[in-house]
């Protein structure tokens, strides 16, 4: 403040610094407080409707936000803190693309020049065997009309919060065949929530402290920012993997950023692994579980494993669960925690669906009293049931699932091979992690953000950008390849090939 | 590779995780589990622990199922399930706009019309326990204060605290004015927690009240409101039995006093509301919150990612909510029934010569045992609920778990069985008064 100065001077004699610096404070009081009351109050519409609501959100202009936080702060009703910054408007690409794309979505028929949504892993091959089980069997199900009664009594009443024993063993046995039939999981360990979202959420609350934090291997899915920190208060602690070994995780980083944290004086509790891993779609080791494991033994630290995409495999490789390892070595399984969901493997993210499977009898017992605000609704649970243990139905889908994925993904990785735009080794997800790093102007975020904006807005495609992964180099992007049909693929590469013409790398790609 | 067997370590758990706020221990919840025991049953189990602690609405469900029979497309998405995919990838945080519709419209209905809602502003949570939390995370931050009227809804100490770090100050109501919330009672809580140097942010009411199961007077409504806005503080109006009045006349919902002051000073009211309570579909776990604030609506919206509504659940009942011949008849039908409930239990607890606070909403009565105390205090009080509850055996939910200043109140539900096992919970008190009167006789 240049004021304080020729002031201290003025009352050097008298006061001195004191007055000096108090002067010119009370002084800028003064004016801010003559400012507020001279600003124009808001006007009041009956009943008013919300003036922003979230697609508009990332076009709201910053350079008032910093009147309304102080406006908001005398006069205004005040909401919390943790309430203002999720009420900022969200400047992620991850979440501007997605809603770019739900504004203007692509239709073969009739919108061909529509953004094609390539932001969001969704499952949309096999949909058709979805909507025919439905149809086949949906009378009897929601309702629970077996005998020709209709029964709303057992689904309309409480049920426990954490799921019907019925969805829980259904759920188990799902989740072992799903994931190769090499684990058994007990349905007295799952607790059912509304989606995997609550489901780390809520492990979050279980395993850590606010001020705490846990390690999580980048790149990372862009939600865990969200699902981790929002309401927690509990910290992600990068742990950056490179393209050079294919982006692995390697243990030497993982202790590196656990004592880096520490000296900063915050305590890691766990590390968060999704695996098979998003956004790069590759699968973890029997030897690199083992070797978290006993990292997380030394460390006396939790181990989550988000393996959402368990059953989203189009590889050779064979998915290995946390819970497998666990099972054949003698690691203490109390630190061992497993996320779940059927928003990929079963397409179905609208019914909130998601499982916390642990092997630790206190985290079970609070995360079942915390499902209280998150549970899996009743007639979806019925649902749920009637599907899971029709065992033809499940084995037929699992199989078809497997063979569309290798096929959209063979195709997928080889149109955009032929862009000169070669992707990680992946073997399961629905996306592939592609390298676009030569087609960006400058290496750097800034340069990625570029492309990025260029390929939506030229291109009209949704991509994620790394960089919303924190992925520590610039030019990768995760494109989603399920929620397109074969047809697409060729209108997706035409536009990538326009939206970048005037590159040199691209033209000379051979 | 050797395998090493690990010594079970004491790997470490949050302070969320090994609380007690869940506040599972307290008898509220041993009540439940002597119930879960040993059920009553009309036939299998007639001698058993008859449930009346558990604030359910089981009357209307045949209203529920003939609707349901005679609309099949409702949980079938039609033939051929044409509706079905989209339905299914549906994850927006916004909610079905059909569904936020029906539910703006029914919330109407329900005042008669006489406060109108705009979808626009209703954020879905998977039932009302989640969309409290939600906007207890959003309007305070831990440490801070909600003054809440007492007697309240037990489950307020675990959904407003437990995660969130926020704490509750009691609003102290005594039955000299049918615990009626008093301007004096509101100052002197606020002052309460300001002496605690605790900063409050809000005042959270339920209206009907759980477990007064009364309205709460537009006077009162008014003298609230005015509480807030002079502090500068919000209000949270828990509208949850705003279908269970027994007379439409005799609810006035916040909506009301808001529109009749041309919503001047809405931005710091919000209403919570479900259809657990006056539709009976606590197992669908269908909430809303309705605010009058763009921020806490925006960021509602967001942090309802942790607790969005199945879209299956939310096309079914967009469907029913719409049917407006189904809803005026069943908002009708059902508070007729409450009301013939009412007049039940009321009339079978007076022959008991047993007093209860005149009621007019709810699922439950609040019943007046302090004569039969030991000593008028917590602990009288407990006794008492322990010989009820294993003598008689009825669950009934002591008035200290609700934080009542006075001991002897009990809230008794009266929705959750038939009619049958009503009068046979009615029979077995009149008996343990009887008994009572000839122990006091002959002592």
């Amino acid at each position: 403040m240049r004021l304080i100065v020729p002031l201290q001077g003025v009352v050097q004699g008298r006061g001195g610094l004191i007055l000096g610096s108090l002067i010119p404070c009370a002084l800028f009081y003064f004016l801010q407080l003559y400012l507020k009351r001279h600003r124009s109050p808001k006007p009041q519409s009956n009943p008013p409707s919300p003036t922003t609501s979230s697609p508009k959100l990332a076009e709201m202009t910053r350079t008032s936000s910093r009147s309304n936080l102080f406006s908001r702060s005398i006069g205004q009703v005040r909401i919390s803190s943790r309430a203002i910054s999720i009420a900022k408007p969200n400047e992620s690409p991850y979440y501007i693309g997605l809603d770019k794309a739900s504004e203007d979505p692509y239709d073969r028929l009739s919108n061909p020049d529509g953004v094609i949504q390539l932001g969001l892993s969704e499952n949309r091959l096999c949909f058709d065997l979805i909507e025919k089980w439905m149809s086949e069997n949906l009378g009897h199900s929601i309702t629970g009309r077996d005998n020709g009664e209709l029964n709303i009594n057992g689904i309309a009443t409480y049920q426990p919060f954490d799921g019907t024993m019925e969805l829980k063993l259904a759920m188990a046995g799902f989740m072992s065949h799903i994931m190769g039939g090499a684990v058994t999981f007990e349905p007295s360990q799952v607790v059912l929530t509304a989606g995997a979202t609550p489901a780390i959420e809520t492990l979050c609350f279980c395993l850590a402290d606010q001020g705490n934090a846990f390690l999580v291997p980048t790149p990372y899915y862009p939600g865990f920012d969200r699902d981790v920190k929002f309401r927690t208060g509990v910290e992600l602690i990068p742990v950056h993997c490179r393209s050079t070994d294919n982006f692995a995780l390697s243990i030497t980083a993982l202790d590196q950023a656990f004592n880096q944290t520490r000296k900063h004086g915050t305590k890691i509790r766990g590390i968060l692994l999704s695996n098979p891993a998003n956004p790069v779609g590759n699968l973890l080791s029997w030897e690199m579980l083992y070797a978290i494991l006993d990292f997380a033994r030394e460390k006396n630290i939790h181990v989550i494993s988000d393996e959402i995409f368990a059953g989203s495999m189009y590889g050779n490789e064979e998915f290995v669960s946390m819970a497998e390892v666990l099972d054949s070595e003698g690691f203490d399984k109390n630190r061992v925690h497993i996320v779940y969901g059927l928003s990929k493997d079963l397409s179905l993210p609208g019914f909130r669906v998601g499982v916390i499977y642990s092997f630790n009898e206190n985290v079970l017992a609070a995360a079942r009293k915390l499902t209280r605000f998150s549970s899996v609704s009743a007639p979806t649970q019925r649902l749920l049931v009637s599907m899971l243990s029709d065992a033809r139905f499940i084995e037929e889908y699992i199989k078809t699932n497997k063979r569309r994925l290798q096929n959209m993904h063979a195709l997928f990785v080889a149109g955009l091979k032929g862009l000169n735009i070669r992707c990680a080794d992946s073997s399961a997800g629905l996306y592939c992690w592609a390298d676009m790093s030569k087609l960006i102007s400058s290496y750097s975020e800034k340069g990625e953000l570029e492309l990025w904006d260029k390929l939506l807005n030229v291109g009209k495609i949704n991509v994620t950008p790394g960089s919303a992964c924190h992925c520590i180099e610039p030019g990768w992007f995760r494109c989603c390849f399920t929620t397109l049909a074969e047809e697409d693929i060729p209108v997706v590469l035409e536009r990538i090939r326009k939206a970048v013409e005037n590159t040199t790398d691209l033209l000379n790609s051979s | 590779m050797a395998i090493e067997i690990e010594k079970p370590s004491s790997v470490r758990l949050s302070k969320v995780a090994i609380s007690k706020t869940h506040g599972e221990d307290s008898p509220y919840f041993a009540g439940w589990k002597a119930y879960d025991e040993n059920p009553y049953d009309e036939i299998h189990n007639q001698s058993g622990v008859i449930q009346m602690g558990l604030a359910e609405n089981q009357v209307s469900f045949d209203l529920l199922e003939k609707y349901l029979e005679e609309h099949h497309e409702v949980s079938s998405w039609g033939k051929g399930a044409p509706g079905f995919r989209e339905n299914a990838l549906f994850q927006d945080y916004h909610g079905l706009k059909s569904f936020r519709q029906a539910m703006a419209n029914f919330m109407e209905q329900i005042r008669g019309g006489k406060a109108k809602f705009d979808p626009d502003r209703i954020v879905l949570t998977a039932g009302a326990t989640a969309a409290n939390e939600l906007l207890t995370f959003i309007l305070a931050d831990p440490g801070d204060v909600l003054l809440v009227p007492t007697p309240y809804y037990p489950g307020f100490d675990r959904d407003l605290r437990w995660r969130t770090g926020v704490k509750i100050v009691p609003i102290h109501c005594n039955s000299s004015n049918n615990f009626q919330i008093t301007p004096e009672a509101l100052e002197a809580a606020y002052q309460s927690a300001e002496s605690m140097d605790l900063k409050v942010r809000g005042v959270l009411i339920t209206n009907p009240s759980n477990p007064l199961g009364s309205t709460i007077q537009s006077s009162v409504l008014n003298d609230i409101l005015d509480f807030a806005v002079h502090k500068n503080i919000h209000l949270v109006s828990d509208e949850i039995y705003s279908g269970s009045t027994f007379s439409p006349s005799e609810f006035v919902s916040i909506a009301e006093i808001l529109r009749n002051r041309n919503y001047k000073d809405a931005e710091r009211v919000h209403i919570v509301y479900s259809l657990s309570k006056d539709l009976g579909l606590p197992g669908f776990r269908v909430g809303t919150i309705y605010s009058y604030n763009d921020d806490v609506v925006t960021t509602a919206r967001r942090m309802s990612s942790f607790t969005l509504i199945s879209s299956q659940t939310q096309h079914l009942l967009a469907c029913m909510l719409s049917n407006h011949e189904f809803t005026q008849n069943y908002i009708k039908t059902n508070r007729e029934r409450l009301n013939k409930r009412y007049d039940m239990i009321i009339q079978g607890l007076k022959k008991a010569g047993i007093e209860c606070l005149k009621g007019n909403a709810g699922l439950f009565c609040w019943m007046n045992l302090s004569p039969l105390l030991n000593e008028p205090t917590r602990q009288g009080e407990l006794e008492l609920w322990n010989i009820i509850l294993n003598q008689v055996k009825l669950n009934i939910s002591p008035g200290s778990s609700c934080h009542c200043s006075e001991p002897g109140w009990f809230r008794v539900c009266f929705a959750n069985m038939s009619e049958q096992t009503l009068r046979v919970a009615l029979q077995r008190i009149h008996k343990f008064m009887e008994q009572r009167k000839v122990c006091s006789v002959n002592q």
